[in-house]
This record gives structure tokens, C-alpha cells and sequence, in this order.
């Protein structure tokens, strides 16, 4: 018992001493925390409930800033911080906070953030704000948009060619939140799908939330064993669990990933993965933008920037040497050109309800 | 068995452990815990000590915002816990709450705020207690669990609400439309005294209930009665007590607090329905509130103020570098030690055993 309460006595004198050194030390980063040298501009970055690591959108939203910063020299430790929402209650109070700390810009990533950034925006006419996915016309409010459909287009060709070259008669989607933002990518998928394969069924499915990837999971187990073999998710993290799920299956299984190259996030034991292509959504692109604008000067406020397939905002992932051959890559590139130069026109409202499936003849 | 003197200082004893392990770990993560104290200090009174000591009224608003639902659960389970049963349908019923609070504001047309908002609130209690009242019934009448029956029926009512608020007025498929300003408890008075927090007069209803709590349970002979069926349902009946009754009443009543819990986030902190997919926890944070509460009316309130402080300091904490688990952390160590309360006496009695004995020795 003694001898327990000297090691006791030793450890917290010891845990006091560091105490000791770290405040001191944390406090001089402190200062220069505020507006002091160190950091030119302050990025403060509030998520939705995902998370910086939702290996999606977040995840590549804060990548875009934390370049902007590594090739500033900025220490990012300091001058970037980041306020993870624990449920949409907190919208408000994060971004408020983020205000009134005095961070020059403030980016809030998803059209969820929509009504909260009206309210708050106009309290804090000083702070410089950024939003993803949604339009805020506020004076100092900068919207990015994508669109979406087009991307997920040249994704659905992928699918289509892949199916048809197997002879799978149905792929499967996997949405987040039934709504205008994610049915524009159901939408792109159906129309690039049937534009290479029409008697392709696609089975349609919302998980109904972006961060629950064991709906996710039970989701693609339903289609997979209803006979998919390839799933394009646009579900955030809930769309983790598809492709947890697709990995367990193995091979002549495949997951198409969304808003970042998630290749790797689909890594099998044997050195292959599970991901057939990407649907690239250069949200990093749009955050190293804005906070290279606001660094510069440049900022606009109130303007919005559209991000398409015409300035590689939007896209199909198509290393070579990955899951899909040089032939599909080709045709992919084909399909492409013909978006960029207006050949084809992708429309950004889908025809599959929720929970049904269905082809081109028996939707059109 | 402890005593009642014992129970008391317990939960203190809690607090203060838990915020020194909390202290460690921070520590041992390489941040200041001079920080987090000064961060739990500003979300907790607005005043900021690493600032020269500013006031902003807004984290105030916000601290008793978060706190409100909390503390409205921690009562419902206080109350049924009184009565020996286990409430933990008090999500289910917040949601309940919810739902019809957010209905009678879309649906019921009256202009002034005084009243409609009194009687979407009246529209919440009443609808968690009839979502208490299913488990009370089942547990009178065919001694079927309420804990099975809540678990279940919290599932029910998240469901069910979901398809409720999709028959509303939707703006997005996740949510309805604001509901109409006479709905809500916000009023611009509040609002501009707490520089633009989203502080509602969802306060006074909950000190109304806080009183109610305390009237019910500790001065009437109803919660004698209750009281006397918690601590022994065998006795009770013996002496003359209707325990069955009293037990629907029971979770009627608990119902109720939970529910008016439910009619205050929607109508106070949101304004609007929310199509959720996962509980939202305001009824299981009541857990931890009601047992570090001990179960009374001051207890609940000191720990609903606690748990909502852990919550609310988040954002800050994330701010200054700090992982916002660590609120949550403190908290569950704060349950666990409280839950403990049996080995913490037991290691207090050896190490005064022990320091008599050392005592003896010289």
C-alpha cells in the first residue's frame, strides 16, 4: 500500500512538472494563435457530422486547405483549425464561434450548412465565408458549386461498359440523403449507365444519412445478393460500408468511389481493389481556391464558383493500370469530349425512385 | 448499503475525479490543461480568462440552450427511477414530444406566440405521456418489462416520426419547413440580450417542471406514494397503495418531462422538424444526469448543468487545439465513478482503516 501511493505521489509530481512545461510552452503558440506572425490568415473549417477523416468530402475539402498552408510555409497546426459538428444542432454554434474567434475565413463543406450560414453570415459582416454545394447570396458569402451529374455520368459509362462486357444485367446505386444534390449524381449515373448499356437495370437506394456506414453495409449486401456487381456510392462514410462489404466478397465485385480517389480505400490482401473508378469531385481544388483568394486579396464575396467537367472540377478517375482496361478508359475519355463540347447534355434529375429499380425502356 | 449522507458526497467526489483524469489525459496528449479549464470556464459563463477576462453573453445562451433537453431528461428518469422503474423509453418519448409539438405548431392556427407556443409545448408533454403511457400498462397489466418495452419503443417513435414529419411541410427531404414564428420559444428580447444565441423562454417551462418535480415527488402524498413503491412494490401494496396505478402515473408523468424535453429542442433550439436516422442521445444523456443527479430535483439540475457544459465546451475545446472527447470523457468517467459508489466507499474505508492503524502503530 505504501509503496502504491509513493509511485502514486511520483507519477502526479512528474504528470504536475510537465504540466509545468506544456502550458508554457502552449501558451506562447497561444499567442502567436491570435493574429500574430505566424499566421497570415486564420482558416477555420467546421464539418458536418462526418468528420475530416470521412475519407470523402471532408476529408477532401480539408486536404485543398492544408495544401494551400504546406505551400505557404503556414504553421497548420495553428492557424488551420477545424470544429467536427456532432449533430446539426451545432451548425450554428460552430460557425459562430469560428466568428467571433476572429478566423478571417470560414468554410463550411454540404448544402446542410445552407440555412444556418444565412443566418449567421449576416452577424459577422467582417468574416469571409465559404460554403460547398449550395448557393448563399450573402455579401461575404462564396458558394461553390459542381455539377455533379456530369461526372457521375462518365462514372455510369464505366459501370455500363463493365456490366455489359461481364454480362451483369443490374448495377446498383447507393445514395446519402434523397434530394436534389445526390440525385443529380443518380441522375448522371442512370443517363451514363444506359448510354453505353440501356437494358442495364439500376437498382436505386438511399442509405438516408452520410455518416451511418452500416446501413451503408446492409444496403449492398441487398444488392449484391440481388445480383449487382458494381455499386456507385454517393453516401459519404455511409458509403465506407459498401465497400468494407464489396472487400469481403472479393473478386468480380466493385465499388465505384465518390468525391476523391478512394482506390486505395478499397485495397484487397492481394494488392488489388475493390474500387473500379472514382468519381472525382475537386472540392480541394475549391477549398485551395478560396483560401489562396482570401490569402491574396481576391476574395469575392457574394460570387459563386462552378465547377464543372469543362475545368476538371468534376471527372472520372482513369488511371491506367487500375481496375478498368485501356479500352474503357478510352471510351470513358470518349464520352468525356463529347460532355465537354455540349454533344451530349446530362440532365441532373434522375427517373429510379428510391428503393425501386428499373431500365431505360421501362422509365422512358 | 450507504447512507443517504454517503450518496451525497459521492457524486461530488465524482466530479472531481473525473475532471483530474480528464487533466491527466490531457496532459499526457501534449496540450495545456490551463487551457481546458479556461475553455470550460468560458463556454460555461461567457467570460474569457486567455482574453483578458471578456464577457460574451452568446456562449451563456448557448450553454443553457444545450442544457435545457438534458436536464428534461435526466427529471423523466428521476421520476420513474423514484418509483423504481427504469425509463429508458425517455428518448423515445423526447421524440414523441417532438413530433406533436412541431404538428400542433403547423396545424393549429393562432397567431398570438403566448399562446400557441404554450399549447405546442402542452402538445409535446402530452404526447410523451401517452408514450409513457404504453410501457406503464403493459408493466401493470401483464408485468411485461418497461425496459424492453421503452427500447422498442424508442425505434417506434423515431420511426414513426420520421413518416410523421414527411407528411409536413418539407423543405428538404431531412427537415421541415420553420415552423411558424408563434410556434416557437424564441423571442428577439432574448435573443439581443445574449448577442445572438439561440436562447428561448424554454427556461421558464423548464424551471416550471423543475418545481413540479420536486412538488410531486418530495411534498405531496401521491409521490409518498410513488416513493414508497420504489423502495418496495410488496410493502407498498401491503400498505394499501395502488402500485399498479401508481406505476402507469409513474411513467405518464416521466413521459410528460421527456416529452416537454422534445417540444423545447424542436421549438426551441431547431424552429423546425428533423427526418433523423439515428437517436440524437438526449434521452440517454438523461441516464447519466438522473444517476449522478441522484435522482433529486437540485441533483438533476446541478447535472444537467454539468453534462450540458461537457457538451457545449466542444466547439471551443476544438478551437484551441483540444480533442473535444475529452468532454466526453470526463463525463463517462464522471457516470462510471458515480456508478461505482460501492468501491469508492470500500477504498475510502481501507485507506482510514489504514491510516489508523499507522496512527495505532506509533
Amino acid at each position: 500500500m505504501k509503496k502504491l501511493l509513493i509511485r502514486l505521489l511520483t507519477i502526479s509530481l512528474v504528470a504536475f512538472t510537465l504540466a509545468g512545461c506544456n502550458s508554457g510552452s502552449t501558451s506562447t503558440s497561444g499567442s502567436g494563435d491570435g493574429t500574430g506572425s505566424a499566421c497570415p490568415i486564420r482558416v477555420g473549417f467546421v464539418t458536418d457530422v462526418g468528420g475530416v477523416d470521412d475519407k470523402s468530402f471532408n476529408q477532401s475539402a480539408w486536404e485543398g486547405i492544408n495544401r494551400y498552408a504546406e505551400e505557404q510555409g503556414w504553421d497548420a497546426d495553428a492557424c488551420l483549425k477545424v470544429i467536427q459538428s456532432s449533430s446539426d444542432a451545432d451548425y450554428i454554434p460552430n460557425l459562430t464561434s469560428m466568428a467571433e474567434d476572429g478566423f478571417d475565413l470560414v468554410i463550411a463543406v454540404g448544402y446542410l450548412f445552407e440555412a444556418s450560414l444565412n443566418e449567421v453570415a449576416p452577424l459577422f459582416p467582417d468574416t469571409k465565408f465559404f460554403v460547398v454545394d449550395t448557393v448563399v447570396s450573402q455579401p461575404n458569402v462564396v458558394s461553390a458549386t459542381f455539377a455533379a451529374e456530369q461526372g457521375s455520368f462518365l462514372v455510369g459509362v464505366a459501370a455500363g461498359l463493365r456490366a455489359k462486357a461481364e454480362g451483369w444485367d443490374k448495377v446498383g446505386f447507393l445514395g446519402g440523403v434523397e434530394g436534389e444534390l445526390i440525385g443529380a449524381f443518380q441522375a448522371g449515373y442512370e443517363q451514363g449507365v444506359w448510354a453505353v448499356y440501356p437494358e442495364a437495370e439500376i437498382v436505386v437506394d438511399y442509405a438516408d444519412a452520410f455518416n451511418m456506414p452500416e446501413v451503408g453495409k446492409n444496403i449492398a449486401v441487398k444488392q449484391f445478393d440481388s445480383g449487382v456487381h458494381i455499386i456507385y456510392q454517393a453516401a459519404g462514410s455511409s458509403g465506407n460500408g459498401a465497400i468494407s462489404e464489396a472487400k469481403e466478397r472479393g473478386s468480380d465485385y466493385y465499388v465505384i468511389g465518390v468525391d476523391k480517389d478512394q482506390y486505395h480505400d478499397g485495397d484487397m490482401a492481394d494488392g488489388s481493389s475493390v474500387i473500379l473508378t472514382s468519381m472525382v469531385k475537386r472540392v480541394d481544388v475549391a477549398t485551395y481556391t478560396v483560401t489562396k483568394d482570401v490569402h491574396q486579396g481576391t476574395y469575392a464575396g457574394g460570387s459563386v464558383m462552378v465547377f464543372n467537367i469543362n475545368n476538371e472540377g468534376v471527372g472520372a478517375e482513369t488511371s491506367t493500370g487500375r481496375n478498368l482496361s485501356d479500352i474503357e478508359i478510352e471510351t470513358i475519355l470518349e464520352y468525356n469530349n463529347k460532355v465537354v463540347a455540349g454533344e451530349i447534355e446530362v440532365s441532373p434529375t434522375p427517373v429510379i425512385p428510391n428503393g425501386q429499380s428499373g431500365t431505360y425502356s421501362s422509365t422512358h | 448499503m450507504i447512507s443517504l449522507k454517503e450518496k451525497r458526497w459521492i457524486p461530488f467526489l465524482a466530479v472531481i475525479l473525473g475532471l483530474v483524469a480528464g487533466t491527466l489525459i490531457v496532459i499526457l496528449s501534449g496540450r495545456s490543461p490551463l487551457i481546458m479549464f479556461a475553455t470550460f470556464i468560458k463556454a460555461g459563463t461567457g467570460i474569457d480568462l486567455l482574453k483578458g477576462g471578456t464577457f460574451n453573453p452568446r456562449l451563456v445562451g448557448e450553454f443553457l440552450v444545450t442544457t435545457m433537453p438534458i436536464l428534461m431528461g435526466g427529471l423523466s428518469i428521476s421520476f420513474a427511477y423514484r418509483t423504481g422503474l427504469f425509463n429508458i423509453g425517455a428518448e423515445g418519448q423526447i421524440i414523441a414530444g417532438g413530433v406533436a409539438a412541431i404538428g400542433a405548431g403547423f396545424f393549429i392556427p393562432i397567431d398570438n406566440q403566448f399562446i400557441h407556443s404554450t399549447i405546442c409545448v402542452l402538445a409535446g408533454c402530452l404526447a410523451g405521456a401517452l408514450w409513457g403511457l404504453i410501457p406503464g400498462l403493459l408493466k401493470a397489466r401483464f408485468n411485461v418489462h418497461e425496459v424492453v418495452v421503452g427500447i422498442m419503443l424508442n425505434y417506434t417513435a423515431m420511426y414513426s416520426a420520421n413518416w410523421l414529419y414527411k407528411q409536413m411541410p418539407l423543405n428538404q427531404m431531412t427537415r421541415t419547413e420553420n415552423v411558424p414564428v408563434s410556434a416557437t420559444l424564441n423571442v428577439d428580447f432574448l435573443r439581443q440580450l445574449t448577442n445572438n444565441s439561440r436562447l428561448h423562454l424554454g427556461f421558464i417551462h423548464v424551471i416550471i417542471a423543475l418545481f413540479l418535480f420536486w412538488l410531486i415527488i418530495e411534498k405531496t402524498s401521491f409521490g409518498y406514494q410513488l416513493r414508497a413503491t420504489g423502495f418496495n412494490k410488496e410493502g407498498a401494496r401491503f400498505a394499501g397503495i395502488k402500485v399498479k396505478r401508481n406505476l402507469v402515473y409513474s411513467l405518464m408523468i416521466a413521459g410528460a418531462f421527456a416529452g416537454l424535453g422534445g417540444a423545447l429542442l424542436t421549438l426551441g433550439t431547431y424552429g423546425y422538424g428533423r427526418v433523423i436516422t439515428a437517436f440524437d442521445n438526449v434521452g440517454f444523456d438523461g441516464i447519466s444526469v438522473a444517476l449522478v443527479g441522484g435522482c433529486t430535483m437540485l441533483g438533476n439540475l446541478f447535472a444537467g448543468l454539468l453534462f450540458g457544459l461537457m457538451k457545449v465546451a466542444q466547439p471551443a475545446l476544438q478551437i484551441a487545439s483540444i480533442p473535444k472527447e475529452i468532454g466526453d470523457i470526463i463525463s463517462s468517467l464522471i457516470v462510471l465513478l458515480v456508478a461505482l459508489q460501492y468501491a469508492i466507499v470500500l477504498y475510502r474505508n481501507k485507506i482510514r482503516d489504514w491510516f489508523k492503524k499507522a496512527r495505532g502503530q506509533k
